[in-house]
């Protein structure tokens, strides 16, 4: 029993530690999901806003992209904070993301080369479907105010540096309100800092109010209903970025270029443009092949 | 309770079907554990021999600084770690962020010292007796150290049951390192909250009933190995 003891943990020892050296070797041997080993392959760093994989867009376009390339793409889902983040540690070779000031001052920090706007949606104020505070069909920025001034119903915020984060803080000063004056201004506002799915579902929970990209919403939608869906202010411009290689030498800029080709492909528009629509009776994105979306 | 019923539902299903994605994720998170665990290992017995049989400076504060690393939030191991791997980090240049070898590193840091507390408290069970007849008796000093780790180890195994637990259980510091990359990083505790966030509860919480299974096998296994040889060295 003894040696059977020692044997075991020596096997499994020396067995984990060479799967690790497998595996710490850069490039090597990958296994797709049924356990099959692949040829040696490239792998690409992407970083995405975590709407457009919510909402399983990269689930579809990973496995076209992959075949097309013939690299391994992958995705690390994050807010667009924590995704600027790894675009400044040079972790990443290209960010698809939502958040028009913060890319413009990414690529301005020498960060990022240009910012490519691949698909479009709006943002909309979800609630309670009775509506408590009564702003639906309000503008975006009265519908804040109202919920401000009452401080009778909770407003989940995502509170995370997202994109949809910055858009709200926007929409605050749109309204003008100081948004620090808003975060301290009681406990109906709630800082969630979590994705826009949990922050739906918790907004469901207490009877609250969010804002939402609309796809995430039509994702999870729970028993919460779309109150606000107009104004130019609640436009949602997702862009693709590739990174720098002047601030990052070891940036992939061969794939990072051929992503942004990819998505701004017809192909890719064109099910962009249809993405949702046999599930939810309405696409969630719509296609703008490369060019700023106006209205 | 809906989600609690149809995820156990759930759960079956994948286990049963070999569900090529999950059994990946379980595969996935079973060997970055074994390896932070065996690497553990490997550096906590001599290191742990060296620090009980030796007297210096500091050693009380040594062991009350290991106690304290007990409770060390996984998040910051996972900081940690990021910040040194990051690619404008001080171990940029090997390319290990995002990787699950860079997840070993975390783990093994995070278990390090509950690991090494465990198996110096395990020595001091030892009779000090065990060490001095074995020298009389001319071992040197490595055989002497080995056949007191032969002495302690039911405690030392426990030790490693935990270490295991507490690195496959972790969530932090796998999201961080890893950076939760489908098919590549992502593990069954960073796969639960990448599909809570997702809101697919069901599936998420499949995937926790499986994390437990696997963690109930492997102390079952340490169990019976423990209870047979109790039984072969002390029979009744």
């Amino acid at each position: 029993m003894k040696k059977f003891a020692f044997y075991l943990l020596t096997i499994v020892m020396i067995a984990s530690i060479s799967v690790t050296c497998f595996a710490c070797s850069g490039s090597t041997d990958t296994e797709d999901q049924s356990g099959n080993v692949l040829p040696k392959q490239t792998r690409i760093r992407l970083a995405t806003t975590t709407s457009l994989y919510d909402t399983g867009l990269w689930s579809l376009l990973e496995p076209m992209y992959e075949e097309e390339y013939g690299v391994e793409l992958d995705i690390l889902y994050a807010g667009s904070g924590i995704a600027f983040e790894y675009g400044r540690n040079c972790d990443i070779s290209v960010l698809t993301i939502h958040s028009k000031a913060d890319e413009l001052k990414f690529i301005e920090d020498g960060y990022g080369m240009e910012r490519i706007p691949f698909a479009y949606n709006h943002f909309v104020i979800v609630g309670p479907a009775d509506d408590p505070a009564g702003i639906a069909g309000m503008s975006p920025q009265e519908a804040f105010a109202t919920l401000a001034e009452q401080k009778s119903s909770p407003f989940i915020s995502r509170g995370d540096n997202s994109g949809t984060h910055s858009k709200e803080k926007a929409i605050w000063a749109a309204a003008g309100y100081n948004y620090s004056d808003i975060t301290s201004s009681g406990s109906w506002y709630v800082s969630a800092g979590k994705g826009m799915a949990p922050t739906l579902m918790h907004a469901g929970e207490v009877g609250g109010y969010t804002l939402s990209d609309i796809g995430t919403f039509l994702a999870n939608q729970g028993n919460l209903k779309i109150l606000v869906d107009s104004g130019s202010i609640m436009l949602n411009v997702y862009s693709v970025i590739a990174i720098n290689p002047t601030a990052c030498p070891n940036t992939d800029s061969t794939n990072a270029a051929n992503m942004v080709e990819f998505l701004t492909s017809d192909e890719v528009q064109a099910l962009i443009d249809n993405y949702g629509m046999s599930q939810y009776g309405q696409s969630l994105f719509s296609a703008c092949f490369g060019n700023e979306p106006t209205e | 309770m809906n989600d609690l019923w149809g995820a156990f539902e759930q759960a079956i299903r994948l286990i049963v079907s070999r569900d090529p994605e999950v059994m990946n994720i379980a595969w996935r998170s079973l060997w970055i554990a074994a390896a932070s665990t065996a690497i553990c290992v490997a550096i906590c017995l001599p290191l742990g021999s060296l620090i009980h049989f030796n007297k210096f400076r500091g050693k009380h504060l040594l062991l009350s600084l290991l106690q304290t690393l007990f409770s060390m939030p996984t998040v910051v191991v996972g900081l940690f770690v990021y910040v040194m791997v990051s690619n404008s980090g001080p171990l940029g240049m090997m390319g290990l962020v995002f990787t699950p070898a860079a997840m070993v590193i975390g783990q093994t840091l995070l278990i390090i010292p509950m690991m090494l507390g465990l198996v110096i408290s395990s020595f001091s069970g030892v009779d000090k007796a065990v060490m001095e007849t074995a020298t009389s008796l001319g071992a040197n000093r490595l055989q002497a150290y080995t056949i007191n780790i032969k002495e302690a180890k039911f405690p030392i195994m426990t030790a490693v049951a935990m270490g295991f637990g507490r690195a496959i259980s972790e969530v932090g510091a796998s999201m961080i390192i890893g950076g939760n990359i489908k098919g590549y990083t992502m593990t069954l505790t960073t796969g639960i909250s990448q599909y809570v966030s997702m809101g697919l509860i069901e599936q998420a919480f499949a995937l926790g009933i499986i994390l437990l299974l696997m963690a109930l096998l492997i102390n079952i296994a340490i169990y019976l190995l423990q209870k047979r040889r109790q039984y072969v060295w002390f029979p009744s």
